[in-house]
């Protein structure tokens, strides 16, 4: 047992009851360095989490994308059966129903992790002390690792039925990122809620079901109406139209209204991040110890 | 060594909720407040079905000492042991806390039941704040510390609980720790394993680390603390010497809780019963360690009967057997006639350790018990009056011989 490191002046650190929020300098600081010091932790939850998931499951990586399959293909028989009609669209209606689905998929992902992560980890969080953010960034690998399988079957399915992506494919990578950035903060906004109740959790598949009805996954853009109306101010959609536009070649429509959500969901996520570090000590001492 | 405070605690405070629902919607409105940024005057205030599950606790703790915190069951120990941790936040006084901080509340802890052992101690390290290449490094000292070289690359849900354990005490032991954290994590090791890990906090100890131990074990902490926390109703009602404490710790159990308990423990009758058992001291007023005492005991039988012997058997208050006497009568056993009886058992020079002990027993008859209770007696040993060390030393005269020289060896 003999020491090995040699350390420099120790780290002292206060708890106190204040809010954190007293001293904003000291809290950005503190947030910082929890953030640097989660990187490792984060990778070895990921990749904990990734290989033990597989691990056990018969299907393996088939799980990453089952449900959107599912969902295309149940679109699919609607429309063409005459179920249901969907207007034209510029995209082969399998195509745009299978790469919307895919998407969504991802961006849903994004969304469950934080709260996932949180409630997965709640034994471990009421008798370890260790950066809280790691949770969140071990989620985001996670969510990464399940998109790139979802975008290489994807990817297939496409060059099968023809499309060619072309030159803006290099673009694809940032549509990821910000279905990544905003699912992660709408995610993380609900996390300190859900941790205490449950309802969040039961009740985000079904309000997510009914966003995407909302958005244009599996139907195109409405042209006039109520819908239209609704369709336009949905922040999501500039998010997967754009996502879709980049990855089959299209030409993107809804660029300014991207770049803006994109922004407007990183203040977000910055402001979620402080919540949800407020928070922590207040939910940990709700569960049980 | 330098005599650095590691641990600074002053006037720490914290309640606790004891209906669910209200408590999930204080913590909606704590999470309001602490949006606000509301500094903690109102939190210094009872709400509605709240309780002090640590009210008011002060105490240092420097470079290379062990404080023992004790207490009943629901005293607010692990309470304070989580708000060391950082684990949630006191509602009013300050921790401070210098250095890297290890803690040994729930081992393994973090654990992925289908990780190998190898996997999951490089997981652990890192949730413990240690990197890759410091755990490598390690690696071989943690699976030797933990007895583990043949399992390592199974899963850990083929461990057992103490193998479990075992591990995560590795890990967290060997992680260079300034403050060691320690509630309970002891207890489910087997002896060696518990031996090597009190060895292995006492070097840790000397190296210059300060730790704090949760434990119901006496013997344990007298090993390891130098000092003793004692704790009542999330108060601290003593901080002194390890003896003083538990003392106190004792009169405390017995004036709230063991004169209460079942009058005579589990009881097994047969042609024979001990209606009561008294214990004096021949010597003195207290029953200490080292004087000379009378066990009374008067039993009633309805047609009399004949027993070979009467086993008295000594278990101290954690649980453990220190001593069984047994009184023959020379061989002969006892006769009891019909009716009430009384005999007495001398035992001299009483060899037990200043503590509370329950005294069971019973008369046999041919190896079988014809009459047993678990719980006779409860027997307060104080330390011996002239001695004031306490901790248990029995001064018997010792006969020496030499001394001799050895030959061929220069001893």
């Amino acid at each position: 047992m003999q020491r090995t490191t040699d350390k420099g002046p120790l780290p002292i650190i206060t708890y106190t009851p204040d809010s954190s929020l007293v001293s904003p300098g000291k809290m950005l600081r503190d947030m910082f360095r929890d953030l640097l010091a989660s990187r490792e932790l984060a990778w070895r939850l990921a990749v904990r989490d990734i290989s033990a998931q597989y691990r056990q499951a018969f299907l393996g990586i088939l799980w990453a994308f089952i449900l959107p399959l599912a969902n295309t293909l149940t679109w699919i028989f609607l429309c063409e059966t005459g179920i249901i009609s969907v207007k034209e669209t510029a995209l082969p209606y399998p195509v745009y129903v299978f790469s919307g689905s895919m998407l969504w998929a991802i961006l849903m992902d994004a969304v469950n992790a934080p709260l996932q992560q949180t409630n997965a980890a709640k034994a471990m969080l009421a008798k370890l002390n260790f950066p809280r953010e790691s949770l969140v960034i071990s989620g985001v690998y996670q969510t990464v690792f399940n998109a790139g399988i979802k975008i290489f079957l994807l990817l297939a399915v496409l060059t099968f039925l023809g499309i060619a992506p072309g030159w803006h494919l290099l673009l694809f990578p940032l549509g990821l990122l910000s279905l990544v950035l905003v699912g992660t903060a709408i995610g993380l906004l609900l996390t300190p809620v859900g941790v205490l109740y449950s309802d969040i959790g039961k009740g985000l598949p079904l309000l997510m079901q009914f966003l995407m009805y909302l958005t244009p996954v599996v139907f195109p853009m409405p042209k006039s109406g109520i819908a239209a109306t609704i369709y336009a101010i949905n922040p999501l959609t500039p998010i997967i139209l754009t996502s879709r536009n980049w990855l089959t070649g299209m030409p993107s429509e809804s660029l300014p209204g991207y770049i803006l959500v994109n922004i407007l969901a990183l203040f977000l996520l910055v402001a979620v991040w402080i919540l949800f570090r407020l928070a922590m000590p207040i939910l940990i001492e709700r569960m049980s110890s | 060594m330098s005599t650095e405070t590691l641990i600074k605690v002053e006037g720490v405070s914290k309640k606790f909720c004891r209906d669910l629902k209200k408590s999930l919607w204080y913590g909606m409105k704590d999470l309001g407040s602490e949006i606000l940024g509301h500094r903690h005057e109102e939190k210094s205030k009872l709400r509605a079905e709240e309780f002090w599950a640590v009210k008011d606790v002060s105490f240092q703790l420097n470079r290379g000492e062990c404080l023992g915190l004790i207490g009943r069951n629901g005293a607010g120990k692990t309470t304070l042991l989580r708000m060391l941790n950082g684990l949630i936040r006191p509602d009013s006084g300050q921790i401070k806390m210098h250095g890297r901080v290890s803690a040994l509340i729930a081992l393994g802890a973090g654990f992925h039941p289908l990780l190998t052992g190898r996997e999951n101690i490089f997981v652990n390290a890192s949730i413990l704040g240690f990197n890759h290449r410091e755990v490598i490094k390690r690696f071989d000292e943690i699976v030797t510390f933990a007895g583990l070289e043949d399992f390592i690359d199974s899963p850990v849900q083929n461990y057992s609980s103490g193998m479990h354990a075992r591990l995560g005490f590795s890990i967290a032991v060997h992680c260079d720790p300034d403050i060691i954290l320690i509630d309970e994590a002891l207890a489910v090791g087997d002896m060696e394993f518990v031996i090597k890990c009190i060895n292995c906090v006492g070097q840790l100890r000397q190296q210059g680390a300060a730790v704090v131990l949760v434990s119901h074990n006496e013997l344990l902490v007298r090993d390891v603390a130098q000092r003793c926390l004692l704790m009542q109703h999330g108060e601290s009602i003593l901080f002194s010497s390890l003896d003083d404490a538990f003392l106190t710790y004792r009169t405390h159990l017995t004036v709230e809780n063991v004169v209460r308990r079942v009058e005579n423990g589990l009881v097994r009758n047969g042609p024979i019963r001990v209606t009561s058992v008294d214990v004096e001291s021949t010597d003195s007023e207290t029953i200490h360690h080292g004087s000379d005492i009378t066990v009374k005991i008067i039993c009633t039988s309805d047609a009399g009967c004949k027993t070979d012997e009467f086993e008295l058997r000594f278990w101290n208050s954690s649980g453990q057997l220190i001593s069984t006497i047994c009184a023959n009568n020379s061989g002969y056993g006892f006769d009891i006639q019909a009716g009430a009886s009384r005999f007495m058992i001398k035992i001299s020079a009483l060899a037990l350790a200043p503590g509370r002990y329950r005294l069971a027993g019973g008369f046999k008859r041919q190896g079988q018990f014809q009459f047993w209770s678990t719980e006779l007696k409860q027997l307060e040993v104080a330390p011996t009056p002239w001695h004031n060390s306490g901790s248990g030393i029995l001064i018997l005269e010792a006969i020496v011989e030499g001394p001799i020289p050895v030959e061929g060896k220069n001893v």
